[in-house]
């Protein structure tokens, strides 16, 4: 470590002295640069920055006659209000329930596909897969929720008629009314919309593999799946780590579209369906402010730090997967 | 020896194919049932129930949404209006700040990264946005509470800058020796370079805004600012909307109520709705896998 410290510095006089820019030197030599970037930097200080200061309205019994800084100050009212109620239970176990399962489902099935896809080498084949695979990450929720709905419509939904054909069933299940079988319809629509886009994303990391690393595997009599288990996967493992790290911070997030869009506003199928999206949406749309930014609030924080310590654990166990 | 692995790699092979084959039946062919039921008459649906494949070809709900249904042209255009100008928007704004933060001489480089970072991390939540877009900016009813939210998007951004610190500093380098603004850098260089890259972003900035449904659901009370998605969200849950539809429309045929395509006619609209979509896809597809190397976005 000296010894490359020396060699580096040998060109340099004895009494050499970094050379130390004023501020203003600095900034007429970045000013530039510096506008180019400015409209997004002003964008984010305006639509992310700026509504931080609103975090207040938690702490207030907003009333909109009176604005953000008039309204009177209650404390953690909000907060108790909210963690006294069963909603506040039935979202969080719904979010954690539903976000442990898209964690482990997404990284599984969209390495065995993206691991699957690689073996594959036929240029027009593969073309088709992928555009098959990530067509459903092109519809919107509401687009979603049509097609499930062509599924599960009571009357004319082919889910009961097939029921009826196949399986005998006696009365057609009233899906949007009863919630038990939401716990295996969302996460089926989960996987169906995203699981070909999170392939896609790894067997893109895949492309990046030099293949000399096959040819002198092959050489050594390697087999395959020896191949795919010692040499392909691991090339996997920093995406498989950061797309992980990233879920894991994000366990209390839901996607607030799928969770609105698919139930299609019922609220009897709300106690496997609420999430903490759907819960602050409605509080919104009720008109409770301040309990709606609470519980943002809340949801915001320890998703920081869950992201902050995931990101720790994995900078511990090996730095080169951390995200910073 | 080397017969037996190479024809058990061969079958392995078909097997995988297969496997394909399947999962892209399984994409498929839940939107192909969309287009199937809405080329069915409503009187097949109530005797049938729906069907993948229509027991008669009926284009009655088309005719009639091109004909008579005015709001869905509307929310069309609505739509169009909004991608176009978002898409643009974004995608300039983005990448010009993609490329501020992927030079490696900028000294406010790493203050700039974690500034945009952050916002990654922890944001006000959806009351003060909304507070703020609505007795602030007042942007009610207008197409900016269409086009703002979402506009730039920091991962997106940061996807750019890794694509832009792939071009060989020598060349940009070269470039400010001979006297070139970092704007002519930025236009004359750095994007025609990064073709595969914007063309991503764009798709994917695209993709947002045409199917964004909550800004309008937040934001637009006028029907004539729904955007289509947001349209289709109402009709899907309310028939009424579509009663209203027809008195707008001047359609004062209501006894022939039954006559209408109810059920065709929404699935005909969100088949309208994913048409454009799945048209562009295809020519964005080849840039795409190359654009897409998320893993290497950090740092």
């Amino acid at each position: 470590m000296l010894a490359t410290q020396q060699t580096a510095n040998v060109n340099l006089p004895e009494n050499y002295v970094p050379k130390r820019y004023s501020a203003w030197h600095t900034f007429k030599k970045n000013w530039t640069l510096l506008c180019l970037g400015l409209p997004a930097l002003l964008y984010l200080l305006v639509f992310n920055y700026i509504p931080m200061i609103g975090i207040v309205i938690g702490f207030k019994n907003f009333k909109y006659n009176q604005g953000m800084f008039g309204s009177d100050w209650v404390g953690l009212n909000n907060f108790k209000f909210f963690f006294q109620s069963s909603d506040a239970w039935r979202v969080t176990r719904n979010a954690l329930g539903y976000n442990a399962f898209f964690i482990v489902s997404g990284v599984v099935v969209a390495v065995i596909m993206a691991l699957l896809l690689y073996e594959l080498s036929n240029k027009i084949l593969i073309r088709f897969y992928q555009i098959t695979m990530f067509i459903p990450h092109l519809l919107s929720w509401v687009v979603a929720a049509y097609i499930l709905y062509a599924f599960l419509n009571v009357r004319s939904g082919m889910l009961n008629q097939w029921g009826r054909e196949f399986l005998g069933w006696a009365k057609p299940i009233d899906w949007y009314n009863e919630p038990g079988p939401w716990i295996f319809v969302i996460p089926i629509a989960h996987i169906w919309k995203g699981v070909g886009m999170s392939a896609l994303v790894y067997y893109a990391s895949l492309m990046g593999i030099d293949t000399e690393y096959f040819e002198a595997a092959s050489i050594e009599g390697a087999t395959r799946p020896q191949i795919t288990r010692y040499i392909t996967l691991p090339f996997l493992y920093p995406t498989i780590t950061i797309l992980s790290i990233m879920a894991v911070g994000k366990v209390f997030n839901s996607d607030f579209g799928m969770f609105y869009q698919l139930p299609m506003g019922s609220s009897m199928v709300l106690p496997t369906t609420d999430v903490i999206e759907t819960f602050t949406f409605r509080a919104l749309q009720n008109g409770s402010m301040s309990l709606s930014t609470a519980v943002g609030l809340v949801q915001s924080i320890v998703g920081l730090c869950l992201v902050l310590f995931t990101n720790w654990v994995v900078k511990k166990i090996n730095p080169e997967n951390a995200l910073y | 020896m080397a017969q037996v692995i190479r024809t058990s790699e061969k079958i392995s092979k078909i097997v995988i194919h297969a496997f394909f084959l399947i999962l892209s039946l399984v994409f498929i062919v839940p939107i192909w049932v969309l287009f199937s039921i809405s080329v069915t008459s409503d009187a097949d649906i109530i005797n049938y129930g729906y069907q993948i494949i229509p027991k008669a070809i009926d284009w009655g709900a088309y005719e009639y949404i091109f004909t008579s249904a005015a709001n869905i042209l509307t929310a069309y255009k609505v739509t169009i209006i909004i991608t176009v100008v978002g898409t643009v928007l974004s995608t300039v704004i983005g990448a010009m700040c993609a490329y501020t933060i992927s030079r490696p001489d900028f000294a406010y480089r790493s203050k700039v990264t974690f500034y945009m970072f952050f916002t990654m991390l922890f944001g006000g939540g959806m009351v003060p946005s909304y507070i703020l877009m609505t007795q602030y900016l007042h942007t009610q009813n207008t197409y900016w509470a269409l086009i703002l939210p979402g506009m730039i998007s920091v991962w997106n951004v940061f996807v750019m800058r890794t694509f832009f610190q792939q071009i060989p500093s020598s060349i940009i380098e070269s470039a400010t020796i001979d006297g070139a603004s970092e704007m002519k850098i930025f236009v004359s260089i750095i994007v025609p370079l990064s073709t595969p890259a914007l063309a991503t972003i764009g798709l994917l900035q695209m993709l947002g805004y045409w199917n964004a449904w909550a800004p309008a659901m937040l934001y637009i009370t006028e029907q004539k600012l729904y955007p289509l998605q947001y349209l289709l969200q109402t009709m899907l849950r309310n028939m009424q909307e579509i009663m209203k539809n027809i008195e707008l429309t001047g359609n004062t045929n209501m006894i022939d109520l039954s006559n209408l395509p109810m059920e065709s006619m929404r699935m005909a609209m969100a088949v309208l709705a994913i048409g454009p979509i799945l048209l562009v896809f295809p020519f964005f597809q080849k840039y795409f896998v190359q654009g897409l190397t998320v893993g290497s976005v950090k740092g």
